[in-house]
C-alpha cells in the first residue's frame, strides 16, 4: 500500500508543481484537476472513500468545472502565454523557493518526530462523517452554511442589479 | 497468474467488451427505432435489417482523415474524446447486473458513479476549448454550465433511494428492494433522476451544447474520424450507464420472477434505453434560458422537497 501511496504523492506534487508553471491558463487547471485526483486516490487508500467520493465530486467535478468556464468565458488565447513568460521570469523563482524549502525542511523534521504513527489506517466511512458533522461539528457547519447563504444572496443581488439596468436601457430606445 | 485474479480480469474484459459493442450497435437501434416512430424505414440496406450499418459506420469513421486543426491545442484537443470513454467505461464497474456478476463491490459505489459522470463534463468543455472555434466554444459553455447545474439535483435525488436502503452500496441498494421497487415511494426521485440523466448525457431534448441548427455540430464541430466516433460512442455508454443506474435504483435491479436474474436487468435497461430514443422522436428542444430556468426554478426545489418529505416519513416511522 505505501508504494501506491508515494505514488499518489508524487503524481499531486509533481502536477502541483505543474500548475505553477504551466503557461497555458486550462493547461494548468488540467493539472490541479490531476492532483485533486490524486489527493482522492490516497483519501481513498488510507480507508475514507467517502472523503475520496467527495474530493473528486466537489473538487475535481464542481468547482473546477466552474474555473473552467470562466477561463473560456475570458477566451484570452495566446497573448496570455507570452505575458505568464514574462512574468514567471527565473530570478523570481528564489524568494518563494527558498521560503518552501525551509518549510519543507521543517515538514521533514517534525515527520521525523512522530513517525510511527504514519501506518495507522481507521476506515470513516459515509455513516461516521455524517455523525461528526452533524453531531460534533454542528456549530462549524451550521456557520459554514451561513456563509455560504450569504455568498448566494450577494450573487442574487448583484445579478439582479445588472438585469434592472439593462431592462433600463432597453426602454430607453 | 491465479485463478481468482484470471477469472476477475475475464469478467472486466467481458463487461467492457459487451458494454462498448452494445453502445456501438445503439447507433442502429437507434435509428431504426426513430424510424419507426417516425413512419420511414430507417438504416435497412445493408445485411439482414441493416444490422451490418454499424460495421459500415465503422469502416468509415476508421477510414476517414483523422484530422486535426493548425490552430487548436493539440494535447487537450487529443485528451478531450478518451475522457468521456474512459470514465463512462468505469462508471460500469460498480454497477451490479446480477448476483455474482459485476467489476467491484464498492462501499461508495453510488457516489463512485456521480463523481464519474461528474468528471465526463471535461471531455466536452475541453474538446471545446481545444478546437478554439467559437461554435465549440459556445457549445461548450453550454455544456458546462448545464451539467454543473443538472449535477447538482440528480444527486439529491438519489438521496432519498439512499434513505430508504440505507447504504451507498448498490449492490445493497437492489437488496433492500425485495420488498417493493423504490419507484413507487420515490417516484418523484426517479422523474428527477431520469430528467437529470437526460441532461448529463447531453441527449435530445437537452442536447443544446450540440444543437445542430445554431452550433453547427456544437463542440465537436472540429473533431472527424475517430475522435468524433469516441465522443459518439461515448454518449451512448453514458445513455446506457443511465439506464442502468435506473433500473438498479428504482426498477429493482437484477430482481423480477420466472427469468434468471442478469436478462431481468438486461430488459429493463433495455426498455429505458427505448424509453431515451422515444424522447427524442417525441420532444422539441427547449430554448436555452429555458432549460436553466427549469433546471433552477423546478427541479431544484422539486428534489429539495423530495428529500425533506422522505427524511420526515422515515423518521415518523421509525
Amino acid at each position: 500500500m505505501s508504494i501506491f501511496f508515494y505514488l499518489c504523492a508524487a503524481i499531486a506534487l509533481l502536477a502541483t508543481v505543474c500548475v505553477i508553471t504551466a503557461r497555458n491558463a486550462v493547461h494548468a487547471l488540467l493539472y490541479l484537476i490531476v492532483s485533486l485526483l490524486a489527493i482522492a486516490v490516497i483519501f481513498f487508500l488510507y480507508g475514507a472513500p467517502f472523503a475520496a467520493a467527495l474530493e473528486v465530486i466537489v473538487y475535481a467535478g464542481a468547482i473546477m468545472v466552474l474555473m473552467l468556464f470562466v477561463i473560456m468565458m475570458l477566451n484570452q488565447g495566446d497573448s496570455t502565454v507570452e505575458q505568464e513568460r514574462q512574468w514567471l521570469a527565473p530570478s523570481d523563482w528564489i524568494g518563494p523557493g527558498l521560503l518552501s524549502a525551509i518549510l519543507l525542511t521543517l515538514f521533514l523534521v517534525l515527520l521525523g518526530g512522530n513517525g510511527g504513527q504514519a501506518g495507522a489506517v481507521n476506515y470513516v466511512g459515509a455513516r461516521q462523517v455524517g455523525a461528526a458533522l452533524f453531531g460534533h461539528y454542528l456549530l462549524a457547519v451550521e456557520l459554514a452554511s451561513m456563509v455560504l447563504l450569504a455568498g448566494l444572496v450577494g450573487a442574487f443581488h448583484l445579478a439582479r442589479r445588472g438585469q434592472s439596468e439593462q431592462e433600463g436601457t432597453d426602454h430607453g430606445h | 497468474m491465479s485463478a481468482p485474479l484470471l477469472a476477475q480480469l475475464t469478467t472486466i474484459f467481458g463487461i467492457l467488451t459487451v458494454v462498448v459493442l452494445l453502445a456501438a450497435l445503439l447507433t442502429w437501434v437507434e435509428r431504426r427505432l426513430l424510424g419507426l416512430w417516425q413512419d420511414r424505414p430507417g438504416p435497412n440496406r445493408v445485411g439482414p435489417f441493416g444490422l451490418l450499418q454499424v460495421v459500415a459506420d465503422m469502416i468509415k469513421l476508421f477510414f476517414k482523415e483523422d484530422f486535426v486543426p493548425h490552430f487548436a491545442d493539440r494535447p487537450v484537443f487529443i485528451l478531450a474524446p478518451t475522457l468521456v470513454m474512459a470514465t463512462m467505461l468505469l462508471g460500469f464497474a460498480v454497477v451490479p447486473f446480477a448476483p455474482g456478476i459485476g467489476i467491484v463491490d464498492l462501499n461508495v459505489g453510488l457516489l463512485f458513479v456521480l463523481a464519474m459522470s461528474s468528471l465526463a463534463v471535461y471531455s466536452v468543455v475541453l474538446g471545446a476549448y481545444a478546437s478554439n472555434n467559437k461554435y465549440a466554444l459556445l457549445g461548450g459553455l453550454r455544456a458546462a454550465a448545464q451539467t454543473v447545474s443538472y449535477e447538482v439535483f440528480m444527486g439529491l435525488s438519489l438521496m432519498g433511494v439512499v434513505m430508504l436502503a440505507g447504504s451507498f452500496n448498490l449492490r445493497e441498494i437492489v437488496t433492500a428492494q425485495e420488498g417493493g421497487w423504490f419507484v413507487l415511494p420515490q417516484f418523484l426521485g426517479f422523474v428527477i433522476f431520469f430528467i437529470a440523466g437526460i441532461a448529463e448525457s447531453h441527449r435530445l431534448p437537452f442536447d443544446l451544447p450540440e444543437a445542430e441548427h445554431e452550433l453547427t455540430a456544437g463542440f465537436h464541430t472540429e473533431y472527424s474520424s475517430m475522435k468524433f466516433g469516441m465522443f459518439f460512442v461515448g454518449e451512448y455508454l453514458s445513455v446506457i450507464l443511465i439506464s442502468a443506474l435506473i433500473t438498479t435504483l428504482f426498477l429493482g435491479g437484477w430482481l423480477g420472477p420466472w427469468l434468471p436474474p442478469l436478462l431481468w436487468f438486461c430488459i429493463k435497461t433495455a426498455l429505458l434505453v427505448c424509453v431515451f430514443v422515444l424522447l427524442r422522436a417525441a420532444l422539441p428542444r427547449p430554448r436555452y434560458d429555458q432549460l436553466m430556468q427549469f433546471g433552477w426554478k423546478v427541479m431544484l426545489p422539486l428534489a429539495l422537497a423530495n428529500l425533506l418529505v422522505t427524511g420526515g416519513v422515515l423518521l415518523w416511522l421509525q
